[in-house]
């Protein structure tokens, strides 16, 4: 049948079950626009490309599904960057159309021409510019099919405006292969089999869980073998979710800011698990000293993850779940002895960690950041979906807000991209209507993406958010607390703007606290209404994260409260 | 850790962009390139990139398994040992004045060169071989008078089974 490139394109993103779209229009991709008006597809129009790819990096996280976007040639394709590679950090399934001149005129540095291909080539997973209408069907599956597949990530196409506006023969295509492209998702059962045995041998396991477990749907998997085996679970930033964080067996997270049971666990265990993990710095602090008593056992479906920063004893190449299966399967045929027993010395210390040192802050006649974070567990009942921006917010939410599910904490994790909470809950919210989605941010990332209020009033999309404002960049200041003697260059940020206005001004709600007393009502009364609000949160200024290890240094060498 | 050499050679999609790809891959992630080459093979549809990059064990396996993830790295070989036959063909302008032209030619010989260019002071010569037979005649042509070089880096293909 003879189509348009702009209605193949439709056509596919059809087949591929594509409901919601984030984009912004443009001359290169007029054509595609004009075909979209004509399907029921929805379109959020956002305020900035960044927007929409963390709109639909949020969207694909919350719901587990490819996120697309839709941008026009040049700006809008270089303003799209920074969204796919915090998509790329985190292994986020994103689909990036980006319109591109017609192919006449590529390589003329005609109006609004960029090299987008060449530009993402490193941030992408794979991208493609398409020559022809013709091939554009088959390139369009095979971007879906890459970026869901294996370790998901961010796939661009450039369709050049001509190959949206002429026709080509289009017939339906079938399942996509690769031939050079083939994840291997089921693991080596030997080498299973090798775990398990060495699960049984161990005195001190801990399991160290991480995005990958939640991008497999592996967190049912891990939580069935951590309670099996009677291993206490740690995860990353990434991985928070993937176990129950109320669970006893949780000892939350890992790493620069992790709990300290967490971090003397690492030292102390003998066997670590990790699954889905990529040992990233902020986790490891120095790598010789990281789980140095332990053999390590790495569980990931990409093998550059493997050995790339930690030498392991145990190379495990296979989707998460899958593996943790195939390992609870051969556990139930395996008798563990009384594990109850035999775990009691290794739980009763990291138990007594947990009473030494717990995360902890001092009540002050300020608001303390994290206590606001308490409160938003408390009054959401740990259902929330919670997005975050970067910095010190991001570390608060983490540490006090307790996750049971996946999915449900959307953070940028790898790239740590300032700026990513508000389109991230926009993109969440349209991904889970009925949820509350929670923006915990600062008041110096909020600004970075400020613009996308509009989109969310737009919308009627009922995120909120909550404002830890400190009128710094928080963590760099910290740093330069901790580190710098004090020389507080360029963090401050006493000028605003008046968050309450702002709302107001966007046609949003705002809300103020300044007292303690005042947090409860505020989130009481923001959290109620199905309106964006934004929470303005005016916080102790010069408030640290703690515990925190210094950037290289051993995990044990914990700064605490 | 030492830095050993290591030849690979790939089959790949020939599509634009794919040599950028692995190109961008070593320098994107400070991997070392000694040599790059790349051609046709029978099949329209592929190309054969060889590499030549110098790498300790863990940075190499890192090398070798972030190759293999690119989607358009069909197949990955190591061209290391004596399972592969390498060679690279070099062009050298030699100096060759009247009284060193019988000193250059009894070397060309020796190396089995084959001499392309020949002018009053000057010669060019075309030689093929492994690496350390090319190093060894650019050791005996130096004093002589190198003007210009030209280098493919090896290329090369494992040995099919007897």
């Amino acid at each position: 049948m003879e189509m348009t490139g702009a209605q193949i394109l439709m056509k596919i993103l059809k087949d591929e079950g594509v409901e919601t779209l984030f984009g912004f229009p443009g001359g290169a991709v007029i054509d595609i626009y004009d075909e979209l008006a004509r399907t029921d597809i929805r379109h959020i129009l956002v305020r900035h490309e960044q927007g929409a790819v963390h709109a639909a990096d949020g969207y694909a996280r919350a719901s587990g599904k490819v996120g697309v976007c839709l941008v026009t040639s040049g700006p809008g394709a270089t303003n799209t960057v920074t969204g796919i590679a915090s998509a790329f950090a985190d292994s986020v399934p994103v689909v990036v159309i980006t319109g591109q001149v017609p192919t006449h005129l590529i390589g003329n540095d005609a109006f609004q021409e960029v090299d987008i291909v060449g530009i993402t080539r490193p941030c992408t997973k794979h991208n493609y510019l398409v020559k022809s209408t013709a091939e554009l069907a088959r390139t369009l599956k095979e971007a879906f099919y890459l970026a869901r597949s294996g370790r998901p990530g961010p796939v661009l196409v450039d369709i050049p405006k001509n190959v949206a506006s002429l026709k080509a023969n289009y017939e339906a295509i079938g399942e996509v292969r690769l031939r050079a492209y083939n994840p291997t998702y089921h693991p080596n059962r030997k080498q299973v089999r090798q775990v398990v045995r060495l699960i049984g041998e161990s005195e001190r396991p801990m399991i160290f869980g991480g995005g990958g477990v939640i991008l497999a749907g592996g967190a049912a998997e891990l939580t069935r073998l951590a309670r099996r085996a009677q291993i206490p679970v740690t995860t990353s930033l990434m991985g928070l979710g993937a176990f129950p964080g109320t669970d006893p067996l949780s000892l939350g997270m890992i790493g620069m800011h992790g709990t300290y049971r967490s971090n003397m666990s690492t030292a102390n265990c003998d066997l670590m698990l990790a699954v889905g993990v990529r040992f990233d710095d902020r986790v490891t602090g120095k790598t010789d000293s990281f789980a140095s008593q332990a053999k390590i056992v790495h569980i990931d479906i990409d093998p550059t993850s493997i050995r790339k920063n930690i030498p392991v004893s145990v190379p495990v190449v296979g989707d998460c779940r899958v593996s943790l299966q195939l390992m609870n399967d051969m556990l139930d045929d395996t008798d563990m002895g009384d594990l109850s027993t035999k775990r009691r010395p290794w739980l009763d210390q990291i138990d007594e960690w947990k009473k030494t040192q717990p995360l902890a802050y001092r009540q002050c006649a300020n608001i303390k950041p994290q206590y606001v974070v308490e409160k938003i567990y408390e009054l959401t009942r740990g259902d929330a979906i919670i997005t975050t921006e970067v910095g010190q917010n991001q570390m608060w939410a983490a540490q006090y807000y307790l996750f049971d599910h996946p999915n449900r904490f959307i953070t940028s994790g790898g790239l740590g991209t300032m700026g990513f909470g508000l389109p991230a809950a926009i993109g969440a919210q349209i991904a889970c209507p009925e949820k509350t989605v929670v923006d915990i941010a600062g008041d110096g990332s909020i600004q970075m993406n400020i613009q996308e209020m509009a989109t969310a009033v737009q919308y009627g999309l009922p995120v909120k958010i909550a404002i830890l404002n400190n009128g710094y960049l928080g963590m760099v200041r910290q740093w330069q607390e901790l580190f710098y003697g004090k020389r507080y260059s360029a963090t401050r940020m006493d000028s605003g703007p008046d968050f309450v206005k702002l709302a107001e001004a966007y046609g949003a709600v705002g809300l103020r606290a300044t007292r303690p007393e005042e947090v409860l009502p505020v989130l009481q009364e923001g959290l109620s209404i199905r309106r964006p609000v934004i929470m303005d949160f005016v916080v102790e200024a010069e408030e640290s994260v703690y515990p925190m290890v210094p950037s290289g240094a051993p995990l044990t060498e914990m700064l605490l409260v | 850790m030492m830095d050993d050499k290591h030849v690979m050679t790939m089959l790949v999609d020939n599509e634009p962009g794919v040599l950028s790809r692995v190109a961008g891959l070593f320098s994107g992630k400070g991997f070392n390139i000694e040599s790059l080459n790349t051609g046709p093979t029978v099949n329209p549809e592929v190309s054969r990139i060889t590499v030549v990059t110098k790498a300790n064990p863990p940075v190499l396996e890192q090398i070798e398994k972030q190759l293999r993830k690119l989607v358009n790295v069909i197949k990955l070989r190591s061209l290391n040992g004596p399972n592969a036959v390498r060679r690279e063909l070099v062009l050298i302008c030699v100096q060759a004045r009247a009284d060193q032209r019988a000193e250059v030619l009894r070397i060309v010989d020796i190396f089995r060169g084959k001499i392309v260019d020949a002018g009053l002071e000057h010669f060019i010569i075309e030689v093929t071989g492994d690496e350390d037979k090319i190093q060894a005649l650019l050791n005996l042509l130096k004093p002589i008078g190198i003007k210009k070089l030209a280098r493919t880096g090896p290329i090369g293909l494992i040995r099919e089974p007897n």
